[in-house]
């Protein structure tokens, strides 16, 4: 096949794609755009072996380990639970990371075989571009690997803070900038080695400062960091499919990052510096002092429901760590068949990845056109009789509007105050990860239930029968 | 004087960018989660860089230290691609409409 050929058939695949993200605008269209993904997917990989049209001994060797590779994703696909999507999801971008690593490392060694020269002559921009690569696919792998064992509970949620830290981050970008200088001057592959080495060092410093629940932004950020990885090898390869899918990624996780800083009202800076939660958590514990609380058990909770004529439900990451999801559907179920009218209301940054309560409901059956976002369900909640917040604690602080010395001050916040009543089913009346108290506990039409949240929506059920 | 070919990868480059910023605000919240893990799929589209290493040994010799390197990213991509595609048909097959008839 013609390099001009297939060449088009790139774009083909590339603008395939861009339909493929264009189909989730909606989820009645998204299936069609998953279909869109793979058929460009498909193109792309049969192009590229009919571009190469050498189908010596080494074309068995790919397809094993492709058949390999193909296996241990669809078992993984088939078996992993819903909520544990966000490690999942953290574990692919280190994929992602490491691939780039590696045929950044191929082209390297054998600059002959991608047309970029001879080893130890090989073209300046290519050798840029493929250093780059290199670099952001190495960042992005020991980065995804920490936030995958952040997510999964392997290592600690809490942020691993140290004197001097930004300055050795600091540090390494630059030495980063230099080896790319050096190696470029002198095409020395120890250059080549030391740069991604450093880059998975810098990968590992720069994501251990940052805390389990600042977790949704590093995600977006890491899925960002593979875009522009893919787009770095895709510019050595002079790959328009790779270019074009390199930018669409790094678009699209950059712009998920902007969402969820703006979720918690925190520059992206101020996250990436890391170590939120250490450091506030002193300033809280200081001003506790004891104040009555209203707490209650199912039996409340249920006489509260069933005499409401309206409950909006506010889900956080309680829910999924209680798996929860599945008795609160059937909680609702009971609900509705009382003629009470439920609704779902979802804050931006709930959970540990953007959309994550939204895929646990939809998990448990619950149709999409009954749960809203935080701007179109806000006004709602000063004409609904019950508010019903399940493992969700900061996103709904009215401290965010008034107290101005509150961490979480300017934060949007669901406006559950202004319901008739709240039930809040909590563990305890520890503050949530900004390590700031909730006044909410304390008010008189705030009920508390100190319970694991899929026990309690259990014994709701129970008592709602 | 003749235009480098880098200034037109870079104009598809650039121009991407802004199709993704403008196709990704249209994606609706709810369905964030799988709109990672299908970028995620999409970005090992790399998959064609590593079968061009896989491929790049001779006849004699299938394994060198470049086509190692090649064979092992076209795993770890694979794993990625059918991982990736296949849990967002699992994720987007859950989202559905309210029931009209109950």
């Amino acid at each position: 096949m013609s390099a001009n050929l297939s060449a088009i058939f790139y774009l083909i695949s590339g603008i395939l794609f861009i339909l493929a993200l264009r189909g989730l605008s909606s989820p009645e269209t998204s299936r069609q755009g998953n279909f869109f993904g793979i058929l460009g997917m498909i193109i792309a990989i049969t192009v590229t072996f009919l571009s190469i049209g050498n189908f010596s001994s080494g074309f068995i060797y790919v397809l094993i380990f492709l058949l390999i590779g193909g296996l241990i994703g669809a078992f993984i696909a088939y078996k992993i639970p819903m909520t544990a999507m966000p490690e999942l999801v953290a574990g692919f971008h280190s994929l992602v990371g490491l691939a780039a690593v590696f045929v950044a490392i191929s082209a390297f060694l054998n600059p002959e075989a991608f047309n970029l020269g001879s080893t130890g002559d090989i073209k300046l921009s290519s050798l840029i571009e493929m250093s780059i690569g290199a670099a952001i696919g190495a960042i992005t792998f020991s980065g995804s690997i920490i936030a995958f064992l952040k997510l999964r509970g392997i290592m600690s949620g809490s942020p691993i803070i140290f004197k001097g830290q930004h300055y050795i981050n600091l540090l390494l970008g630059i030495s980063i900038i230099v080896l790319v200088f050096y190696l470029c001057n002198t095409q020395s592959e120890s250059f080549f080695w030391r740069l991604i080495g450093i880059s998975f060092l810098l990968g590992l410093l720069l994501i251990i400062p940052i805390g389990g629940a600042d977790m949704p932004v590093v995600i977006s950020m890491l899925n960002s960091y593979s875009g522009w990885a893919a787009a770095g090898i895709g510019f050595t390869l002079e790959n328009s499919a790779l270019i074009i899918t390199g930018a669409l990624v790094g678009s699209s996780g950059a712009i998920l990052s902007y969402i969820m800083c703006k979720g918690m009202n925190r520059s992206f800076f101020n996250v990436i510096l890391g170590g939120f939660g250490a450091t506030d958590q002193t300033s809280s514990s200081k001003g506790k002092e004891q104040k009555p609380v209203k707490s209650g058990n199912a039996e409340d909770a249920a006489f509260l429901m069933k005499n409401a004529s309206s409950v909006i439900i506010v889900p956080g990451y309680g829910m999924a760590v209680a798996q929860a999801q599945h008795a609160l559907r059937e909680m609702v179920d009971t609900l509705k068949k009382n003629d009470i009218k439920v609704t779902y209301a979802i804050h931006p940054v709930a959970g540990r990845m953007p959309g994550h309560m939204n895929v646990l409901l939809a998990e448990a059956n619950v149709p999409y056109d009954e749960v809203f976002e935080l701007e179109e369900i806000n006004n709602d909640f000063a004409n609904t009789d019950v508010a019903f917040v399940i493992g969700a604690n900061d996103v709904t602080n009215p401290a965010a509007k008034t107290d101005q010395q509150s961490p979480i001050y300017g934060m949007p916040i669901l406006d559950v105050e202004k319901c008739k009543s709240v039930l809040f089913v909590k563990r305890s009346l520890s503050p949530g990860y900004a390590g700031v108290d909730n006044e909410l506990f304390y008010r008189d039409n705030t009920l508390m239930l100190f319970a694991d949240a899929k026990k309690m929506t259990e014994d709701i059920i129970k008592n709602l029968d | 004087m003749e235009i480098d070919p880098f200034i037109f990868r870079l104009s598809i480059f650039i121009l991407s960018i802004f199709i993704g910023y403008y196709v990704v605000w249209s994606v609706t919240p709810s369905l964030h989660t799988p709109l990672m893990s299908v970028t995620n799929a999409i970005s090992s589209v790399i998959i064609v860089g590593a079968i061009i290493a896989g491929l790049s040994g001779d006849s004699q010799s299938v394994f060198n230290m470049s086509s190692i390197f090649g064979f092992l990213a076209i795993s770890l991509a694979a794993i990625n691609i059918f991982g990736g595609f296949l849990v967002t048909q699992r994720m987007l097959q859950m989202y559905k409409k309210k029931k009209k008839d109950k």
